[in-house]
């Protein structure tokens, strides 16, 4: 079983709302759920939908096909009917929509007077629909009702029984009036699965990294991550600041990490424009920060809510001068609450800046996973404190070790001082024009630890068919697609996944002969949700490989499952041919 | 006991007779009369000739980028809110480059301690007009005079309610030695415009076109009037008042946040006991 539902309305309707109650339902129920949403940048009106697959094996990308589309709008009827499947639904009030539809696939149900028959309050339409897609389904209702308790209790017990009434009520309605409905659902014995996005996946992975301060401008997809802290700051006792611009984001993040915290920042494209000059301080006076990137279609203020992989090269190349980077680009949540650990924890033992790049479609979509092993989660703490800073006979902030990694004491902590510059400077920190200080800078803060950095990398994953005649390789938030890909197509090809998250330093070849697979293949792919192949460039400054086959995406949205595989089978025809 | 030997730092690089000079020996004297060591404090600076400053002394320093001071010093305070944190800056990086910047800082009201050197010039980039160089004044880049109207720091810093403002005079020691010392006592965001003299560049805005025109604002002066802080803020020609201009009690930023209600922020260890419960919750 793997079914699809999409939901279609206006901005304002409630239409993540419903989304987000099934999708737990669903999870809790023990499917696997995979949902992504799609939305303008406006607060109320336009079309927006919220898309949720779920199924008793792993799912982990969107259908093009939909088997229940509910509607709101009229748009969402133009824009998606023709997504509904063969033997789907679309389940509709003809009240909201002022208009009555006879075709088959049409179910009028109606959400607003079983909302008002049953709590007096139209508000609650929503809950009905939720409870119609229940009944189409014939899920017991339980596990909602008990969600509906936990998010209404605060609002009374009123509200709570209304939202109960509601979802019973479209849940009996569905169930009664549709003929057509012929669900097949498979059962599982899995346990409640979590349901997590790539945002609260990240602000996790910092919380769980002993971040204590994150200052950032808001800014789409990133503010997320900053919202979700703030949830916490509280509980976990961490500084949460919105700084005026992204220019103060960073350096306040700076200051900070400085004195002697975890600290990040987060932003998209355009504020990390803004942030570059920060980021060269860091490189500079190696102080530690993470940044949390989410890439959107530019250039300019683009595609503000929508979705692309277009900043790898930017972040690669992004600030003057030479120093060290880490650039993480996780391809699931799951990734992303550990590669943030691991960010924090790199950036912090080699004093260097740490990237998290994201985008939008990775920023939204859940996923379900077993819970997180927090004992994978690296804590160490490289700061020299109290004790130990007091006992040192003698320090300097940039002495000069065979490591390259200076002593980073916590001003304050002894009666040795912490001393760093923007400008050039000695072992001390101080300014200075020589030429023979700067060489052996140099070599401390970039030829010394970038082979250690690198030998902290990860190769990137290989998934499907060991002896791969074509393979599909991808980076960050294709992941989910490209391993679905290899699913559907490995059962008349010999196709494998190469995915890569830690991507800068790029992998080397030692641990794993990524190489070796490339170079085996009939047909190598590249797919990227970008115009020019940005990540296909970096393979080959880096290794020499040249992708002969690309495949781009660039409107601002994600690739679909049928959609890919159309494009891998055309690619493959053409190659053949 | 904390000497002005303990202060020693590096030779300065600045022209002589610099104004600089005596903001520096100016501010070793109020550390020493305050008792503050060199370890207790850290200054963040920018770039210009105000930005080498720390270097000139011993403390614990941020030297970072132009304009940049108050955010980074605005960081390290609130990660460590029991240390002194001093920005000191150029007009050129405070009032120019990093004006947002101090619009900002004095609206949350952080305890940090700005000193200005205000010598309305650029004298790094080689005498270019600053935003408090005066209306008229000519240079390579200015060669019909400047246009704009020169920045008040000073109106600026009251119309935003700042917490302390001040101004001194860097060939005054004694005057800008009590002034270093109020402002740090103060608590609150404390900005102190120092007229310093740059004997390079600007030929106008001399150490004896300011002798004339300072004068010590009047003992029984009220610092908490607004209105007269603006009248007093107002004076810029045959009379510039050097002194405390406005004062207020405004809360600190770092009081109203609750994560460091107990314990600086350094001083925390991460607490990752609650993350399972955290985790629940995405269930």
């Amino acid at each position: 079983m793997d079914y699809s539902i999409k939901i279609g309305g206006e901005a304002g309707q409630g239409i993540q709302t419903i989304g987000d109650t099934l999708a737990k339902v669903f999870s809790r129920y023990g499917f696997h759920v995979f949902t992504h949403q799609d939305y303008e940048s406006r607060i109320r009106g336009g079309h927006n939908f919220y898309q949720i697959r779920f199924s008793d094996a792993p799912v982990m990308s969107s259908r093009d096909k939909t088997d229940i589309l509910i509607v709101f709008d009229a748009d969402s009827l133009k824009f998606h009917e023709p997504e509904v499947s063969e033997d789907g639904h679309i389940i509709y009030d003809s009240a909201i929509l002022k208009q009555k539809y006879s075709k088959q696939k049409f179910l009028d149900i109606p959400f607003v007077d079983l909302a008002v028959q049953n709590s007096k309050n139209k508000i609650m339409a929503n809950t009905v629909a939720i409870g119609a897609v229940l009944g189409m389904f014939r899920l017991d209702l339980g596990i909602l009702f008990e969600l509906l308790k936990e998010t209404f209790s605060k609002k009374g017990e009123d509200i709570v029984k209304g939202n109960v009434a509601s979802a019973k009520a479209g849940y009996d309605f569905a169930k009664n009036n549709c003929s057509r409905c012929n669900f097949f659902i498979k059962k599982t014995n899995n346990k409640p699965f979590i349901l997590v996005n790539g945002i609260e996946a990240i602000a996790l992975g910092a919380i769980s990294s002993g971040c204590k301060f994150y200052s950032a401008y808001p800014m789409t997809p990133s503010t997320g991550i900053m919202n979700y802290i703030a949830d916490k700051e509280a509980e976990y006792n961490i500084i949460v600041e919105q700084a005026e611009d992204e220019i103060s984001a960073i350096n306040m993040a700076l200051g900070a990490s400085f004195a002697g915290v975890r600290s990040m920042t987060g932003t998209s494209g355009g504020g990390f424009a803004l942030m570059i000059e920060g980021l060269a301080l860091a490189g500079m006076t190696e102080t530690p920060v993470v940044i949390a990137l989410g890439q959107r279609p530019g250039p300019a203020t683009g595609f503000p809510t929508r979705t692309e992989q277009a900043e790898l090269q930017f972040v690669l190349n992004a600030a003057h001068g030479e120093f060290p980077r880490i650039i993480f680009a996780p391809g699931t949540p799951e990734q992303a609450f550990y590669l943030t650990n691991k960010a924090f924890d790199i950036s912090d033992k080699y004093q260097i800046p740490a990237f998290i790049l994201f985008d939008q479609y990775i920023a939204d979509c859940e996923w379900t996973f077993k819970e997180f092993d927090l004992k994978r989660i690296k804590y160490n703490d490289y700061r020299l404190r109290a004790d130990a800073f007091k006992s040192l006979k003698e320090y300097k902030r940039h002495a000069f070790t065979d490591s390259g990694i200076s002593p980073f004491g916590v001003p304050g902590d002894a009666k040795h001082l912490v001393v760093t510059d923007s400008d050039e400077h000695d072992e001390e920190g101080h300014i200075v024009e020589d030429a023979e200080t700067r060489i052996k800078m140099i070599h401390k803060r970039l030829f010394k630890k970038v082979p250690l950095i690198k030998n902290e990398i990860e190769p990137p994953l290989f998934y499907g068919n060991p002896e791969p005649e074509i393979v599909l390789v991808g980076w960050g938030s294709t992941y989910g697609i490209i391993m679905e890909s290899v699913d559907r197509i490995s059962k008349n090809k010999k196709i494998a996944m190469l995915h890569f998250s830690e991507i800068y330093p790029f992998p080397s070849i030692e641990k794993f002969d990524y190489l070796k697979i490339l170079n085996n293949a009939k047909i190598s792919i590249c797919i990227e949700n970008n115009a020019t192949g940005q990540f296909a460039k970096l393979v080959r400054t880096e290794t020499g490989f040249d992708f002969k086959n690309r495949i781009n995406k660039f409107d601002g949205r994600p690739f679909t499952l049928d959609g890919l595989v159309s494009d891998i089978n055309k690619k493959v025809v053409n190659t053949n041919g | 006991m904390v000497n002005l030997g303990d202060y020693k730092g590096q030779t300065p690089t600045w022209c002589m007779g610099c104004g600089n000079f005596g903001i520096l020996s100016a501010f070793k004297n109020a550390m020493v009369d305050l008792g503050i060591e060199p370890h207790q404090f850290t200054i963040v600076s920018g770039i210009g000739q105000a930005g080498k400053f720390p270097h000139y002394l011993k403390c614990n320093t941020f030297n970072g980028l132009h304009g940049r001071t108050l955010p980074v010093a605005t960081g390290i305070r609130l990660a460590n809110h029991e240390m002194l944190v001093i920005a000191v800056a150029g007009d050129g990086d405070c009032y120019g480059e990093g004006g947002n910047h101090l619009i900002h800082a004095i609206r949350r009201n952080i305890n940090v301690k700005l000193f200005v050197h205000n010598n309305q010039i650029y004298g790094l980039t080689k005498g270019q007009a600053s935003p408090t160089s005066m209306e008229g004044m000519r240079t390579k880049n200015q060669p019909f005079g400047v246009f704009s109207e020169q920045l008040n720091p000073i109106a600026l810093a009251i119309a935003l309610d700042c917490s302390f403002v001040a101004r001194s005079f860097a060939g005054d020691m004694e005057h800008l030695k009590g002034i270093i010392k109020e402002a740090i006592n103060h608590k609150g965001f404390s900005l102190v415009d120092i007229l310093q003299p740059c004997v390079t560049f600007n030929k106008i805005n001399t150490y004896e076109w300011y002798r004339k025109r300072v004068y010590h604002i009047e003992p029984e002066y009220n610092s908490s009037d607004k209105s007269e802080a603006f009248k007093k803020a107002a004076e810029w020609s045959d009379k510039i008042p050097i002194g405390i201009i406005y004062k207020n009690n405004r809360q600190i930023l770092e009081e109203r946040i609750s994560a460091i209600k107990d314990t600086t922020l350094v001083r925390q260890v991460p607490e990752l006991s609650k993350l399972q419960s955290t985790i629940k919750g995405f269930y």
